[in-house]
């Protein structure tokens, strides 16, 4: 079948509303740069959902690093994602221009040298992230076992996908399907959503991040829609196996064990944190201790946007007082966040 | 040998660093009266600015900090329509330095003037605390050739032509940053040849930018609002390379947002649309030019992606950090 046959039907489809949840941020901003809302009926509608692991890192989590960028001879070590999230009281932008130090990395291997290279500092490295980007973490806990690095500690805030789904799934009952992360899955594999799609009779497509892969995956779920039919169906089977990697999810064993853990606009999710083991506490700088619950910032609807209730648009703060520059939900801060894409997009 | 802060004292060692660095490298007329000002003549009405420099790594594949200096004023001046005469250079110098390190930049420099067809008619030299730091201010006359070329002067029906590809220079100095090994080099070069052909041949230029920082996409949302109409582009028009467009989906990226040193757009009449792009071509750093778009009536910019959908290409908010996941 061709591409353009494909966009046709999807763009001549007028039947009952059907919502589709994109969970990773990078299919989000992948919608925006192919145009595809252009290419399909306006009655498909494609929302966002907690895709982006900024977005739910709590403000507890973003004091803690404050604070020890605030420290003599101590040092924040972080994405540049993480830069302008507040905590509390403040940002770490804001702890950097007050003296505190803090140092963005673009690979998280580059702790490992910064550490080696000055002794005397105590290191914090901000860990956020989803399985994908947790067996790097489990690979500089390795590498600082083996090389005997012990001024430098992993602030962990790890979370997985699949408990936040089936949050979602249970929760939520007006989302008819689900396009499942393309990154997230290479790691846990196609069968990770297989009892979801079995107990809530939903479709989770895996795409790619090219614009054709989603067409052709919206494609098969409105397939699916229409034969009642919801299975896992794996359209990004160049990266994605079955069971996953098996070797960097042998990595996260290894290293880390589940825990019940806070999302920012959502709550707690159980057994929806990955975190060090106990052996391996000495790498540890607190991850252990979480934050608890929350409360968001006034008129803020970043919840509903991450549960798919309402798309970013539709809040009222959404480019009135709520821009990246100056944001004040926790969606708008991060370049994968759903109200920051929205924003630069639409 | 280090510099350290004797250099910048205006004693001994500042005359021997202008004398054995600068003097040696810039040699002209004009710069070696070692006049409190430098005395020029030029014809007609001048163009006028001034860039400082403050990369790091000071070296990277395709370029220093010295040739990014030169070229960033040289660039700026040609895009008013200006040849570009004179620049003077202020350098300020962090202790522990390395001469050899300014020697190479001022060396540069040189070269990149030459090729520019401008001189450094006058600098200053500071030295100041710090770790080996260079930074480096330039700024530059220009005699312009060609009036009324304005960012608000693009018209609906005009063409946009793009000199080559995109995010060359920012995918270089990350990948120096983050140590990732690849064969992208930045793309800093001088512009002042495409200029002068295009108005050699006789196109009526609208207007014309260099594309640095924010990118094209910022570059166009400029033009659009400063001249009150819509601008068009067209995806599959875009020149990436496909080492760029690999290294922008590893890191989450995009090349319509990311810095560059020696690219530039030239708005044009439709009708001469061709000429112009031939222009370009026919230039040492043009010959990889596209026509990427169109400007209609109407406000902001907008992408006809690959796919025929449509994108909405606002302003960079924020710096384009790369994602973590």
């Amino acid at each position: 079948m061709k591409i353009q046959e494909v966009i046709d039907e999807l763009k001549s489809y007028d039947g009952k509303p059907v919502k589709i949840m994109e969970v990773c941020g990078t299919h989000t901003s992948s919608i925006f740069k192919n145009g595809i809302r252009s290419m399909i009926s306006p009655k498909i509608k494609l929302i966002s959902g907690p895709g982006c692991p900024v977005c739910v890192t709590s403000s507890a989590y973003i004091d803690r690093l404050t604070e020890f960028s605030l420290k003599e001879d101590h040092c924040v070590l972080t994405f540049g994602d993480m830069m302008k999230v507040k905590g509390s009281s403040m940002s770490l932008t804001e702890a950097k221009a007050a003296g505190g130090k803090v140092k963005i990395l673009y690979s998280p291997l580059m702790a490992l040298t910064e550490a080696r290279e000055h002794k005397n500092i105590q290191y914090l490295f901000a860990a956020v992230g989803f399985e994908t980007t947790a067996p790097i973490y489990a690979l500089m806990m390795e590498e600082m076992k083996q090389k005997n690095i012990t001024n430098l500690k992993l602030l962990t805030s790890v979370k997985t996908i699949v408990p936040a789904l089936s949050y979602i799934c249970e929760r939520e009952k007006n989302i008819d399907a689900f396009l499942s992360p393309g990154h997230v899955s290479v790691i846990t594999g196609a069968d990770s959503y297989r009892e979801l799609a079995e107990k809530y009779r939903k479709p989770f497509v895996i795409a790619g991040f090219e614009g054709e892969h989603i067409l052709a995956a919206v494609y098969e779920i409105m397939r699916q829609l229409k034969t009642g039919r919801y299975e896992v169906k794996n359209m990004y089977a160049t990266a994605v196996k079955e069971k996953g990697n098996e070797k960097a999810r042998a990595l996260l064993s290894e290293y880390f064990e589940q825990g019940d853990d806070f999302w920012r606009g959502i709550g707690i999710i159980e057994n929806s944190a990955l975190r060090p083991k106990k052996e391996y506490e000495i790498f540890d700088g607190g991850s252990r201790i979480e934050g608890m619950n929350e409360e968001m910032p006034k008129g803020c609807k970043c919840t509903d946007v991450i549960l798919g209730r309402r798309n970013p648009a539709e809040c009222p703060l959404f480019k009135t007082v709520c821009t990246p520059l100056h944001a004040i939900g926790p969606c708008m801060v991060s370049s994968e966040g759903a109200c920051g894409i929205w924003y630069q997009n639409s | 040998m280090k510099i350290d802060m004797s250099y910048g004292s205006g004693g001994k060692q500042t005359g021997d660093l202008i004398n054995q660095v600068f003097l040696k490298h810039f040699n002209n007329k004009t710069l070696n009266r070692l006049e409190d000002a430098a005395v020029l003549s030029v014809e007609g009405k001048i163009a006028y600015t001034t860039d400082s420099f403050v990369v790091t790594p000071l070296f990277f594949r395709g370029g220093n900090i010295g040739k990014l200096a030169v070229c960033g004023t040289v660039n700026d001046l040609s895009m008013m329509g200006a040849v570009p005469k004179y620049l003077t250079a202020g350098f300020i110098i962090e202790e522990g330095t390395e001469l050899e390190t300014i020697e190479e930049i001022a060396r540069t420099m040189a070269l990149t003037a030459k090729e520019a067809g401008v001189r450094i008619v006058a600098g200053d030299t500071k030295v100041v605390d710090g770790n080996g730091g260079v930074f480096i201010n330039t700024s530059g006359i220009g005699e312009v050739m060609k009036g009324g070329i304005s960012i608000s002067h693009c018209k609906p029906g005009d063409a946009i032509i793009l000199s080559g590809n995109l995010g060359e220079h920012h995918a270089a100095i990350l990948s120096h940053r983050m140590g990732i090994e690849n064969q992208i080099a930045s793309d800093c070069a001088p512009l002042n040849s495409i200029v002068q052909n295009l108005l050699d041949s006789q196109i009526r230029v609208h207007c014309m930018r260099d594309v640095t920082r924010g990118g094209l996409a910022t570059v166009l949302n400029e033009a659009a609002e400063q001249s009150a109409c819509s601008v068009e582009i067209w995806e599959e028009a875009l020149p990436v390379s496909p080492e760029v467009k690999g290294f922008c989906g590893i890191l989450g990226l995009d090349p319509l947002y990311m810095a560059n040193e020696g690219k530039m757009i030239a708005v044009v009449p439709g009708n001469q649309a061709e000429k112009a792009l031939k222009a370009v071509q026919n230039s040492k750093y043009g010959t990889n030019a596209r026509i990427i778009g169109t400007v209609l009536e109407g406000n902001g910019v907008r992408m006809k992606t690959r796919l025929n959908g449509l994108r909405t290409i606002d302003l960079l908010y924020g710096e384009g950090l790369p994602r973590i996941c």
